[in-house]
C-alpha cells in the first residue's frame, strides 16, 4: 500500500518488473521489496529447510528471507537480497526454493516432518552409511533444501575492481557520517564517503526527524549538496565497506545503478584514517511461528513508511521491549494505518496513545498460512487474539560492530544497551561514531561524526574545526532485554537457516556448549546474512541454556565480508584473454597471414605451421617444413628467447659463477653454450652467451624460463655475489631475431648483409655487429636444428620488414618459413634438450652433461649436484628411444618397461619426455628418461601409455639420432 | 638491396577518447637505460648532466631537460628518453625499441589507472615528475606523470596490443 505524499521519487515515474513471470508496478527507486509490498505481496520466498513460507523481514543489506534470482542465463543472479535490489523496467525477478510455485510448493511436506528435523538429524541419520551419503542422500537433501541455483553459462565480465586512497574513510552516511565528512571535507581532507544505500542520509530519511529546524531528509540534502561541491570529497552511493584489512585496507563492493553497465566494481581503499558509522542493525524476538511473512521488526516498518512510502498492510500490531519501537506506531498513525495494539514486554508503560497498548505482555502465537492474519496475546492470565496484518517487532539495536572485529578481535558486552558494542583499536586507524557505537541519540550521532572526524585527521598532522552541531532529537535510549518468548512450538532465531530456540538448546544438551560449536552444529548465523539478525539472540538462548552470561559466551568470529561479494566482481577482468597479458612478436601478423595456426609458449604467441595449398594435416606441413631446412632454408622467428644483456668488469667472472661452464675466456666474437644450475643442483635453464666486448655478453635464456633466469640473475647480484661489479637488463623486447638454418643459410644472409661473411670470417659459433639491409643488427652463428645456421637480430621496429624479406628470400631459394612443430623435429633428431627434458627435476648428470660443470670454479648448484642420489645408475638417465617397427608409435609421458614385465609402478624404468616423427630418418623418435639408460644402448623396452592405450616396442639409442659427428654445423 | 621498414610498437592500435580521456601511442624516441657501475653513481650523474642537461634521478622521481626525460627505472636503474648517451662508468643499453609508449590524459587522470593500477597516483601524491615501476594489470609498467594531466606508460612491446585494450577498457569503467 502506498502512502500518498512519501516515495522514493517522483511517483509518476512508473517502472514495471515481473515477479515469478507476473508485472509488477512501481515507481522509480523502489526496491523489489518496497514495489512487492505496495503491490500487496508479502509472500516472497521459502524457507531454506522446511520451505516455509517467507516475507521480508528488512529494509537493508541484513535481509534473511527475502532472497530472489534475477535476470536470466548469463546475467542470472541468484540469492539477491529483495531490500536492496532496485527495480528497472523489464527486470526479471524469480523466488526460489519451491517447486511448482511459491504459493503451492511440494517441499513444503518437511515442514509437517519438522519433529524429525531437527539440528544435526542429516548427519546422525544418513552419514553412517558408506556410498550412500554421496550418492543418494546428499544429493536429495542438497535438492531439498537450499537457496538460488546459477545458470551454468559462463557469466559476463562486465563488473570491474578498482583502487582508490584517501585521507579518511567515511563508512556511511546517516547523520554520523554525513557530519564526519562535512568536518573532515572542510578541512581540505581527501574525503570518501561510502553509503550501501542508494540516497545518502541513513535513518534520517527512515525516520521521521528534524535536524537543525528543518525535516531530516532537507538537511541531509543540504549537507549532500555541501559535500559533492567540495573538490576533495568523493562520495560513492551503493557502495558496501565489506572488510577492514590490515595497513588500513578496506574492500569495498559497489553495485551500479539499474542499467549500468558495469553492474558490480570490487574496491580496494587504503585509508590514512576510517570512520565507521554503520549505523545498528534491529534484532526481533523468539516467539512461536515468528517467521510468517507481515511479521517484520519495527525499524524496516518505518523505513518502507518513510523512504518509500509503502505500509506493508492496512493494519499493523508492535511488539517491543523498548521505546524507540514506539515511535513505528506513532509514524503510521500519522499515515493513517490502524494500529492494532502495542504489545510491550515491560510492565508500566506509560502512553497517551489513541490505540491499545498492553504493557507486560508477550506475543505467543500467530497464524496465517501464506500471510499473518492474527496474533495471540498474552498479557498476565489474559489471553486475546489481535487481527493484524502485520507485526512489527522490535527486541533492541545491535551496532553494526562487524567491521571492527575484521581482525579478530571481539566486540565488548554492554549491559545499559544490552549489545554488543565495537571493542577499541582493535582495527588500526579505525574509529567508530554513532549508532555503531552504541550511541542511538541523532544528537550523539552528529556529535560524534564531527568530534570522531576531527580527532582521526588530527592524528594525521591535518586540522579540522568542530563544525556546531546541529539540534536534533536527543532521547534517551530505554530498553529491557527480551530474547524469547518461552512455550511450546518453534520459535525462529535464524530465519535463513531454519534455525529455532529448541536446536540451539539441543547443541548445548549435546555438550556444544561454545558458541562456534553451536554454529556449525545449527548453521545458526552462515549464509548470505551471516546472522545479522540472529546471533546475539542465538547466544542469549546459549547463555541461558548453559548457565552463562551473555559476555561469557560472547560472539562466533566475524570475517569479511560483511555483506556478500561476487566472485565476479573480484575477479573482474580476470576472465578469458584477461587472465594474463598476450605477448606478440614483431611476425605475429604476418605469419597469420600465411595461415599459421598460433601456439602459447608461456604467455607468447607462435606459429605452430605454415600450411601449403594441398596439405591435409599439420604433419604434412611439418614434415615438409623440416625436410626444408635439411635441404634448403628455413627461417623462424626465434625473439620469444630471453636475452639478457650483461656489462661491467666482472660480467665475465659472474656468468661463471651462474653458469656450470666457464664464460671469462671465451673470445670476443664468439659464442659458448652454458648450462645453468638451480641451488639444489638441478638443471635450471640452458642457452648460448655471446661476448660482443672485452665486459660485455648477451646471454640467451629458453622462452618459457626467460623471467626465472633473470630474477634468478638479480638475485645472485644482490645477495650472493654483491662485490662483483656487473650490470644487466633484459633485451627481449629490443631485439628481432630470426633464425636462418640450412645448406643456403650463408646464401640467404650474404644476400642481406653489407658485408657477406663467409666460414673463415664467420665460423660455426662467431658472433657479431653487421649491417642487415641497412639496418645496424647482430649476426650469431649458432644453430638448434644440427644445420648449418644464423641468428639476425635487428631493432624491433624492423622486426616485421626483415621476417618478410627473410622468408621472401628464402622461398627463392627453394625454403621459407618453418613453425614450432618443425623446429621441434629438428631438435629431436639432434637429441636437443627443451623444458620437456629439464622440467626440474633432473640433474646435468641426468642429462649427460655432468663434464659442464667445470672442475677449476664454483658455481651455483655445483656442491649440491654431487650429492649422493643425483649421481648414479639409480638414476633415470636421459636416452634416445626409436621403434622397432617402423611404424611404431610414440606418445609423450608414456612409461617403460622390461620387455617382459608387467606394466605396472612396481615394473615402471623410466618415461618419455618428447616425440615426434622424424622425416630424414623415416620413423618416431622419442627423448626420455630411463634407469642407468646410457648403460643400456640397443636394450629393447615396452613403451605403455595407459592413458591413450597405445603401446610399442622400442630400442634404446644415442639421444643424437641425426648428424652425430655435426658435420652440417660446420663449413 | 631492399630496405627494412620500421612499425611503431602500437601500431594499428588507434587513438582512444572515453569520458574526457585521450589515450594514443607517443612517438618513438631514441631510449637507453643507464646502469652505473659499482661507485660510479655520482660520476655518471655528472656525466648525464654534461651530455643530456639532466642529473640521475631520485628514487620514484624523474629529471628533465627539455624534452629529455631521466626517468627512475629500478634500483639504480634511470630510463632515459629521448637520447642513447655513451657515458663512462655506466652500463647503457639501447631500449628504444624495446617500450611501446601510450600517454593517457584528461582531467583526474588517476581514476582511470586506479581501474588496473595498484599505486596512488592522486596528483597531490603523484605530481607532474614523479614516476613509478608498477603493475599495470598483469603487466609490468611504468608510470610517469609527464603533465599535470598526462601520464606516460611504458610497457613491453610485446604487450601493446593487451595494454592499450585493457587501458580503454578502464577508461570505460572509470567513465561509467
Amino acid at each position: 500500500m502506498r502512502i500518498a505524499g512519501k516515495g522514493p521519487g517522483d511517483p509518476a515515474r512508473k517502472v514495471r518488473f515481473t515477479f515469478d513471470g507476473r508485472v509488477v508496478e512501481g515507481i522509480e527507486g523502489d526496491t523489489v521489496a518496497s514495489a512487492l509490498l505496495a503491490n500487496g505481496v508479502r509472500l516472497m520466498g521459502r524457507s531454506f529447510k522446511y520451505h516455509r513460507p517467507r516475507g521480508v523481514v528488512t529494509a537493508g543489506s541484513d535481509e534473511p528471507n527475502a532472497l530472489v534470482t534475477v535476470g536470466r542465463g548469463a546475467a542470472q543472479v541468484p540469492n539477491v537480497r529483495a531490500t536492496v535490489q532496485e527495480i528497472s523496467e523489464g527486470l526479471e525477478v524469480r523466488s526460489q526454493n519451491r517447486w511448482p510455485s511459491l504459493a503451492w510448493d511440494a517441499m513444503e511436506v518437511n515442514d509437517v516432518a519438522w519433529p524429525f528435523l531437527s539440528a544435526g538429524f542429516y548427519y546422525k541419520t544418513f552419514m553412517g552409511r558408506p556410498g550412500l551419503w554421496e550418492k543418494l542422500f546428499e544429493p536429495l537433501i542438497r535438492r531439498a533444501a537450499g537457496l538460488g541455483a546459477l545458470s551454468g553459462e559462463a557469466a559476463r565480465d562486465d563488473s570491474s575492481r578498482a583502487f582508490a586512497f584517501c585521507d579518511l574513510l567515511v563508512i556511511g552516511a546517516g547523520p554520523a557520517g554525513l557530519m564526519a565528512a562535512l568536518t573532515a571535507g572542510r578541512a581540505g581532507a581527501d574525503v570518501m564517503l561510502l553509503d550501501e544505500q542508494v540516497r545518502p542520509g541513513g535513518r534520517l530519511l527512515d525516520e521521521d526527524c528534524a535536524v537543525g529546524g528543518l525535516p531530516g531528509a532537507d538537511w541531509v540534502a543540504q549537507a549532500v549538496a555541501e559535500l559533492d561541491a567540495l573538490p576533495n570529497v568523493r562520495r560513492m552511493a551503493r557502495t558496501t565497506v565489506t572488510g577492514a584489512y590490515d595497513g588500513g585496507t578496506y574492500g569495498a563492493l559497489q553495485r551500479g545503478a539499474p542499467g549500468a553497465r558495469v553492474p558490480e566494481t570490487f574496491w580496494r581503499i587504503v585509508a590514512r584514517r576510517a570512520l565507521l558509522s554503520a549505523g545498528a542493525l534491529e534484532r526481533s524476538i523468539a516467539f512461536r511461528d515468528n517467521d510468517r511473512p507481515g511479521i517484520m521488526v519495527a525499524g524496516a516498518v518505518r523505513s518502507f513508511l518513510h523512504r518509500y512510502g509503502v505500509v506493508p498492510g492496512r493494519s499493523v500490531a508492535l511488539f517491543c521491549n523498548n521505546d524507540d519501537a514506539h515511535r513505528t506506531a506513532r509514524d503510521l498513525a500519522a499515515a493513517g494505518v490502524r494500529i492494532a495494539a502495542v504489545i510491550d514486554t515491560r510492565l508500566g508503560i506509560a502512553t497517551d496513545a489513541d490505540w491499545p497498548v498492553l504493557a507486560g505482555a508477550e506475543v505467543i502465537g500467530t497464524s496465517g498460512r501464506l500471510g499473518l492474519e492474527e496474533v495471540t496475546v498474552r498479557q498476565g492470565d489474559r489471553i486475546r487474539h489481535v487481527r493484524t496484518d502485520v507485526l512489527a517487532v522490535s527486541g533492541g539495536w545491535n551496532p553494526a560492530v562487524h567491521l571492527t572485529c575484521h581482525m579478530n578481535a571481539r566486540p565488548v558486552w554492554d549491559e545499559s544497551i544490552a549489545a554488543f558494542v565495537p571493542p577499541k583499536g582493535a582495527v588500526p586507524g579505525l574509529s567508530v561514531a554513532g549508532a555503531a557505537a552504541g550511541v542511538f541519540s541523532t544528537r550523539d550521532a552528529l556529535t560524534g561524526g564531527a568530534e570522531g572526524a576531527a580527532a582521526a585527521l588530527g592524528e594525521i598532522g591535518i586540522d579540522a574545526a568542530l563544525p556546531e552541531i546541529p539540534e536534533a532529537e536527543d532521547a534517551p535510549y530505554v530498553i529491557a532485554p527480551h530474547w524469547l518468548v518461552p512455550g511450546k512450538g518453534r520459535a525462529w532465531l535464524d530465519l535463513q537457516n531454519d534455525v529455532t530456540v529448541k536446536d540451539v538448546r539441543l547443541a548445548a544438551q549435546e555438550n556444544l556448549r561454545s558458541v562456534e560449536h553451536m554454529k556449525r552444529y545449527t548453521t545458526q548465523g552462515m549464509a548470505t546474512d551471516q546472522g545479522k539478525g540472529s546471533n546475539v539472540n542465538a547466544l542469549a538462548v546459549l547463555a541461558d541454556a548453559t548457565g552463562r552470561g551473555i559476555p561469557e559466551t560472547g560472539t562466533t568470529t566475524f570475517r569479511p565480508p560483511y555483506t556478500p561479494v561476487s566472485i565476479a566482481a573480484m575477479g573482474a577482468g580476470a576472465q578469458g584473454a584477461g587472465f594474463a597479458p598476450q605477448r606478440f612478436t614483431t611476425s605475429d601478423a604476418q605469419s597469420r597471414r600465411m595461415g599459421a595456426p598460433m601456439v602459447e609458449a608461456g604467455l607468447w604467441y607462435r606459429p605452430s605451421y605454415f600450411p601449403k595449398a594441398g596439405e591435409a594435416t599439420w604433419r604434412e606441413a611439418c614434415d615438409r617444413e623440416a625436410t626444408m631446412v635439411r635441404t634448403t632454408v628455413g627461417v623462424c622467428d626465434v625473439s620469444t628467447l630471453g636475452k639478457i644483456d650483461l656489462q661491467g668488469p666482472d660480467a665475465g667472472a659472474f656468468l661463471d659463477f651462474v653458469y656450470t661452464n666457464t664464460f671469462s675466456t671465451l673470445k670476443e666474437g664468439r659464442v659458448r653454450y652454458g648450462l645453468m644450475l638451480r641451488e639444489d643442483g638441478h638443471v635450471m635453464d640452458d642457452g648460448t652467451t655471446a661476448r660482443l666486448g672485452p665486459r660485455h655478453f648477451v646471454m640467451t635464456t629458453t622462452t618459457a624460463a626467460a623471467g626465472a633466469v633473470m630474477k634468478h640473475l638479480d638475485f645472485v647480484q644482490q645477495v650472493l655475489r654483491p662485490e662483483l661489479d656487473v650490470r644487466f637488463c633484459s633485451v627481449t623486447e629490443q631485439w628481432a631475431q630470426f633464425a636462418v638454418a640450412g645448406p643456403r643459410s650463408r646464401q640467404l644472409v650474404n644476400r642481406l648483409l653489407e658485408t657477406p661473411v663467409d666460414n673463415d670470417s664467420f665460423p660455426y659459433m662467431a658472433c657479431g655487429a653487421v649491417t642487415v639491409a641497412g639496418v645496424a643488427g647482430r649476426l650469431f652463428r649458432i644453430s638448434f636444428s644440427g644445420e648449418h645456421a644464423y641468428e639476425v637480430a635487428v631493432p624491433a621496429r624492423y622486426g616485421e620488414s626483415l621476417f618478410r624479406l627473410l622468408v621472401a628470400e628464402a622461398e627463392a631459394l627453394e625454403g621459407g618459413a618453418y613453425g614450432m612443430e618443425a623446429l621441434n623435429v629438428l631438435r629431436l633428431e639432434k637429441g636437443h634438450i627443451t623444458h620437456a627434458e629439464i622440467h626440474g627435476r633432473t640433474t646435468a648428470f641426468d642429462i649427460g652433461m655432468d663434464r659442464m660443470i667445470a672442475p677449476a670454479k664454483d658455481c651455483i648448484g655445483k656442491t649440491m649436484a654431487a650429492r649422493p642420489g643425483l649421481l648414479g645408475e639409480a638414476r633415470e638417465q636421459m636416452v634416445g628411444l626409436r621403434p622397432v617397427r617402423r611404424d611404431g608409435r610414440f606418445t609423450a609421458g608414456a612409461f617403460l618397461f622390461a620387455e617382459d614385465a608387467p606394466a605396472d609402478s612396481d615394473h615402471q624404468q623410466g618415461y618419455l619426455t618428447s616425440v615426434g616423427h622424424s622425416p630424414a630418418l623415416g620413423h618416431a623418435l622419442a627423448l626420455g628418461f630411463l634407469r642407468n639408460g646410457r648403460a643400456r644402448m640397443g636394450e629393447r623396452l615396452r613403451m605403455v601409455d595407459h592413458l591413450r592405450g597405445v603401446e610399442t616396442l622400442c630400442v634404446v639409442s644415442d639421444p643424437v639420432a641425426f648428424d652425430p659427428e655435426g658435420g652440417r654445423l660446420r663449413g | 638491396m631492399a630496405r627494412l621498414q620500421e612499425t611503431t610498437p602500437a601500431a594499428g592500435l588507434g587513438a582512444v577518447e572515453i569520458g574526457g580521456w585521450r589515450l594514443a601511442e607517443a612517438a618513438p624516441v631514441p631510449m637507453a637505460l643507464v646502469m652505473p657501475l659499482k661507485g660510479q653513481g655520482a660520476a655518471v650523474s655528472e656525466a648525464m648532466e654534461q651530455a643530456l642537461g639532466t642529473g640521475f634521478p631520485q628514487p620514484g622521481r624523474t629529471a628533465r631537460n627539455g624534452e629529455t626525460w631521466a626517468i627512475w627505472a629500478g634500483r639504480e636503474q634511470a630510463l632515459v628518453l629521448g637520447a642513447v648517451p655513451a657515458l663512462d662508468g655506466a652500463a647503457v643499453t639501447d631500449q628504444s625499441d624495446a617500450w611501446a609508449m601510450f600517454d593517457l590524459s584528461g582531467p583526474n587522470v588517476d581514476r582511470v589507472l586506479a581501474r588496473i593500477c595498484p599505486v596512488d597516483l592522486r596528483p597531490r601524491v603523484f605530481p607532474e615528475g614523479a614516476t613509478a615501476r608498477t603493475l599495470l594489470g598483469h603487466m609490468s609498467a611504468s608510470i610517469t606523470r609527464i603533465a599535470p594531466e598526462t601520464l606516460r606508460i611504458l610497457v613491453f612491446r610485446s604487450m601493446a596490443r593487451t595494454a592499450h585494450h585493457e587501458l580503454a577498457r578502464a577508461m570505460e569503467q572509470a567513465a561509467f
